[in-house]
């Protein structure tokens, strides 16, 4: 089988390029630790309330440190469940100071959602069976829409919530 | 000499063969189907744009879910399976030719994939199956969804074995000549297909069906999801392939030259074989389940891709400027001068082929393993493969409409169709252009994709996401221009257009080219080797995923409102 010379030379300089590129994507997962999330962590989504972060009272955000905190979210059709604030009421807006590092931890009763707070790259699919979590640092101010990215039924679009990193 | 000549000279004759009106009449039948599939998709997909602009609210009940549900069911299952069978069924009975026996099986399968379409569609009409094309368990839809969707894929099958049994019937008559090209790549793309529909078959019957008629009490979200996903990416394949079919075999022959390479075209094909479905695992990067080390071995078989897909430019555009030369036209770049662009049987494919830059680079981010988190389920992705299937292989098929339809009923492409197709490309590009930049923008700051209209509470970034979707609307709408354009020019083509004979194109090799090694005829080689890429990128994470799995979920059908 003949290769053109030209030929050639396009595909030896593809090639090249590509295992370049693979090579920088696995330099990035395996050496500096950025693989998607990934924790194969199970959790029975009929009593998910035996898992110890997804008890009611350890829903929402909670400092662990100085700059540390944790966000357990119960993700269900059509609702994310942050717990509620001192009155009882839901909680659908949450806070969290510029800089700190956030461990975020969701799961599912129910049918399959996405996690998404939009504009960072906290982007998980949430699914029965399984916790995903994410650690991830907040760097920038601002306020960012929580949005559920992967279909779960025909409220899907009225899963939301919002997050403020203030300084 | 002489008797070379004549040799040659009883080659060409014989090929490529007659259809006959009876065949005609079943590659037609495919094509109607998917055109009239083409036109209801079309129009949710209008629908679907100007609810998410805010404009308009559905009218009798009808949920904006129901509609995208039909709109991805009727345009990524039904229109391309047809459309593609029905365009590989013609090219088969073109190149090796296509018995009574065949022909009535073949019709068996068409059968069967409409008794499958009508059972989903009724689902779906009714409110009962709002899942999505990918219907994602623990959502359950009602059975006769995933039964109709089960014959639809059986259905295709039966043509996938008249394929098979034609090449290998021609073999039989032809010892020791290599199968023809065009029927080369048929076989290559039913092989994959069957291997990869094998998933989506085994996840309906084993989980879906017994599970949504009760008699399993849960499913295994994840299993299903793999499975699926195992079957998902090389769906996109198989729409891209017939278009590298026209690419490489047919488009040649419409500019005025020869097949670049017959070796590499066969190449790329086997290429693609082995690395369209070992490679599922980077549409679940951002899933909770699967080991990371695998989904960064799955991702890195991914880019294999690249190859055949390298190859593929690199011979289209050659063929382009060696005809170019030959015909005369010298400098840099005066062979692009020489191209037909005002014949739509080049235009649509070509604009085809430079869409699949943007939309190669797209899918090359999408696959990145860490950079996939940055556009996971935003709308970006659905902007991305707007301008791949939706653009590169649907204006290619539109360019294989142009000439095949008038070939098998009798007519012919007069000058004025093909003005208006000239048109019809225009608006499908600009429509298109808008609406999946837009959705590429929109994705990249977040939006999410599968979703109604939402304001979100009015956050700042909801606020700025809405502009992109009325910039959706606005592209959505020119493209069912398009598309009622496109239903008007097949409809001509097919009932209206002058009685004449319409070239059925196809290109031949160079006198002098090199001879094609007979390797390539080792089917047998080939599907065992995607075999065993399959075992090796499945067989542990898929072990590791069931003795690691949690409890089963119960079927949820009341968040689709339907219980």
């Amino acid at each position: 089988m003949h290769l053109h010379k030209f030929e050639k030379i396009w595909l030896i300089v593809g090639i090249g390029s590509l295992v370049v590129f693979l090579l920088i994507l696995g330099f990035g997962a395996f050496w500096l630790g950025t693989h998607p999330q990934s924790h194969g962590v199970t959790i029975d989504p009929q009593n998910i309330e035996a898992h110890e972060a997804f008890k009611p009272e350890n829903l929402g955000v909670t400092q662990v440190e100085e700059d540390k905190y944790i966000i357990n979210v119960v993700a269900s059709a059509f609702n994310y469940d942050f717990g509620t604030d001192e009155d009882g009421a839901p909680l659908k807006h949450i806070r969290i100071p510029k800089g700190s590092t956030v461990l975020w931890q969701v799961t599912s009763p129910d049918v399959v959602h996405g996690f998404n707070v939009a504009g960072t790259n906290v982007n998980m699919m949430v699914e029965p069976g399984y916790i995903s979590s994410l650690e991830t640092e907040m760097k920038s101010t601002g306020e960012f829409t929580i949005v559920c990215n992967e279909y779960c039924g025909t409220g899907h679009h009225l899963m939301y919530a919002t997050l403020e990193v203030y300084e | 000499m002489a008797m070379e000549k004549l040799e040659r000279f009883y080659d060409k004759s014989r090929l490529p063969l007659t259809i006959s009106k009876q065949e005609a009449r079943l590659y037609m039948t495919f094509i109607y189907v998917a055109f009239i599939s083409l036109a209801i998709g079309g129009l949710m997909g209008l629908l679907q744009t100007l609810v998410r602009s805010g404009t308009i609210t559905l009218p009798w009940g009808i949920d904006y879910y129901q509609i995208l549900t039909l709109h991805g069911v009727i345009l990524a299952l039904i229109m391309t399976t047809y459309f593609i069978i029905g365009f590989q069924h013609a090219l088969m009975g073109k190149t090796v030719g296509m018995s009574d026996k065949q022909r009535k099986t073949a019709w068996i399968g068409f059968w069967v994939m409409v008794l499958g379409t009508t059972f989903a569609a009724i689902t779906i009409l009714l409110g009962r199956a709002n899942v999505l094309y990918t219907f994602y368990a623990p959502l359950k839809a009602h059975p006769l969804f995933y039964i109709g969707l089960a014959l639809v894929i059986i259905g295709s099958w039966i043509a996938a074995f008249v394929n098979w049994h034609q090449v290998y019937k021609w073999k039989k008559e032809h010892p020791g000549e290599k199968t023809p090209l065009l029927a080369f790549m048929v076989v290559i793309n039913m092989a994959m297909w069957f291997i990869a529909s094998l998933g989506v078959a085994v996840a309906v019957l084993v989980q879906f069906i017994p599970w949504s008629l009760g008699y399993a009490e849960t499913i295994n979200v994840l299993v299903s999801r793999t499975l699926f996903w195992y079957f998902g990416h090389p769906l996109v394949y198989f729409w891209l392939l017939p278009a590298y079919m026209a690419w490489y075999a047919i488009i040649p022959k419409i500019i005025g030259g020869k097949i670049f390479s017959d070796s590499l075209a066969r190449l790329a094909f086997v290429l693609l074989l082995f690395f369209s479905i070992p490679v599922g695992f980077h549409h679940q990067l951002t899933e909770p389940g699967i080991d990371p080390t695998w989904k960064f071995i799955q991702v890195v078989l991914t880019f294999m891709v690249v190859i055949p897909s390298l190859m593929t430019a690199f011979s289209m555009f050659a063929t382009f400027e060696i005809t170019g030369r030959k015909k005369g036209f010298g400098g840099l770049f005066g062979w692009l001068k020489h191209l037909p662009w005002k014949d739509v049987r080049f235009l649509a494919p070509f604009i085809g082929m430079l869409a699949f830059i943007p939309g190669g680079a797209g899918g090359i981010i999408n696959a990145s393993h860490q950079m996939n988190a940055v556009v996971h389920n935003t709308i970006w992705v659905t902007g991305h493969f707007h301008i791949t299937v939706a653009t590169t292989v649907i204006l290619t098929f539109f360019g294989i409409a142009y000439w095949l339809i008038p070939h098998l009923t009798g007519r012919t492409l007069t000058p004025a169709i093909n003005r208006l197709g000239i048109i019809q490309t225009i608006i499908w590009t600009v429509g298109m252009t808008i609406m999946s930049g837009a959705m590429h923008i929109q994705g990249l700051l977040g939006g999410p994709r599968r979703s109604s209209y939402s304001e979100y509470g009015g956050t700042e970034q909801a606020t700025e996401w809405i502009w992109y979707q009325a910039a959706q609307a606005i592209g959505g709408t020119i493209l069912f221009i398009g598309i009622i354009l496109m239903v008007y020019i097949v409809i001509k083509l097919a009932f209206f257009a002058p009685k004449g004979n319409e070239e059925f194109p196809i290109a031949e090799e160079e006198e002098n080219a090199e001879p094609t090694p007979k390797f390539f005829d080792n089917y047998k080689l080939w599907v065992a080797i995607t075999i065993a890429l399959i075992l090796f990128a499945y067989t542990i994470p898929f072990v590791d995923i069931i003795q690691n799995s949690p409890p089963g979920s119960p079927p949820f059908d009341w968040p689709i409102g339907n219980s």
